[in-house]
């Protein structure tokens, strides 16, 4: 089975490591992936408003790119994600949106939302396994205790991002034990760091990526893990700098020998 | 345009049916910005309900709702109140100068670790 790989604009900028440990460690994982060719931004955010079309568009021209190859589109980055599952979501159900978007798109077969968007995180649930991984992992990170970072993009709304268990999810602990380090369960797991307020009321991000850093400390978390470029970049500029904050797919290339 | 139409393109464009509303005030309660929120989540809610537009396009809390959708999922009458925010959000910054944010001010606070992902939802959210 072939991935549709969408990496997203901050993976080849800002969040490169992101992405570079990413693949890596599919190709040691023997999963068989492709970038999308001429993929175009997401748009960052989903835009929640039902009159906005245009802001959808490029969302549903990688979507519907992928349907010619398989509709297994790969994403990493929480807010990629978010955006394309939920686009796709409006293809399937919203009559307007797929009447408006393939009118305006006139693709050579209208697109219905048919393609597939899975999380690289869902990705090694389902489809490689984390024990599958656990059996690969050449350097176990024995005794790290780990705090995993969901924050709100992968997890809601659950009636479309159907992730995990959304107030209480564990696919990032149970990818935490597969690489052999210990998993720290906090209570602001899934609290917002911030978002894009970081920059237009700085205080209250502050506030925000604060609460997550103190309530993984007071449990007794050395690191942090995420999939976001904004949570990582809230967590570590905004969150007092008392944990390190780490990409999953670092520590997953570091498991699997193939970080260098 | 009158402000009953107003109301009812703001509900259409939220797409949720703030009518279902039992005023449990659990979306209040779990809103993570509640502190910064001068109208509160349960509060667009019954605002828009009543009409209650010119308080709504004129507040603050527009501008600090994170978009973190844990008012939609804790919702147990599946009213989603940040879609309202949204829809509210959207009447203001497409309004003629009606953006939020000055262009001349970003290059003051954008830093070298700054993700272009921050940058692009944050002209998404509050400019046109
Ligand atoms: S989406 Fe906005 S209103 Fe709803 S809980 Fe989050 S910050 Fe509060
Ligand atoms: S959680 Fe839902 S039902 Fe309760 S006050 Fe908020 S919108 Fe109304």
């Amino acid at each position: 089975m072939k991935f549709n790989y969408y990496p997203g604009c901050t993976l080849k900028t800002k969040a490169k490591e992101l992405d570079a440990f990413g693949r890596k460690s599919l190709e040691a994982l023997g999963v068989d992936f492709e970038e999308i060719k001429e993929w175009q931004c997401c748009g960052a955010v989903y835009p929640v408003a039902k009159d906005e079309v245009a802001t959808k568009l490029s969302a549903v021209r990688t979507l519907a790119m992928a349907k010619e190859n398989g509709g297994k589109v790969l994403t990493l980055c929480s807010a990629c994600h978010n955006v394309l599952k939920r686009v796709n979501n409006d293809m399937k159900t919203d009559e307007n949106m797929r009447l408006k978007a393939n009118n305006y798109l006139a693709l050579e077969e209208p697109y219905l939302g048919e393609s597939e968007v899975i999380h690289y995180l869902e990705l090694l649930r389902d489809y490689v396994g984390f024990d599958k991984i656990k059996a690969a992992v050449v350097n176990p990170l024995k005794g790290v205790k780990i705090g995993a970072y969901y924050g709100c993009l992968l997890l809601r709304p659950n009636s479309t991002m159907a992730f995990d268990n959304p107030e209480n999810p564990t696919i990032i602990e149970d990818f935490i034990k597969a690489i052999g380090a210990t998993p720290v369960v906090y209570a602001f797991r899934n609290e917002c760091c911030g978002a894009y307020v970081s920059t237009t009321n700085n205080e209250l991000a502050k506030k925000k990526s604060s609460a997550v850093i103190a309530s993984a400390k007071d449990e007794g978390a050395e690191m942090l893990v995420t999939a976001c470029p904004l949570c990582m970049y809230n967590l570590r500029q905004n969150g007092g700098g008392e944990i390190e904050v780490k990409y999953f797919t670092e520590l997953l290339a570091t498991a699997l020998g193939v970080n260098n | 345009m009158n402000s009953k139409e107003q109301v009812k393109i703001i509900k259409e464009r939220s797409g949720t049916d703030a009518s279902k509303c039992m005023k449990c005030g659990k979306c209040s309660g779990r809103c993570p910005a509640y502190n910064e929120m001068d109208i509160k989540p349960h509060q667009f809610v019954s605002m828009i309900e009543k009409g209650e537009i010119e308080k709504l396009l004129n507040c603050k809390a527009i501008y600090n709702c994170l978009s973190c959708f844990a008012c939609v999922e804790r919702c147990p009458r599946n009213v989603a109140p940040a879609a309202i925010i949204e829809a509210v959000r959207q009447e203001v910054i497409r309004m003629q100068g009606g953006n939020y944010i000055n262009s001349e001010e970003i290059p003051q606070i954008v830093d070298e670790q700054i993700p272009q992902q921050l940058l692009v939802s944050m002209y998404r959210k509050f400019n046109k």
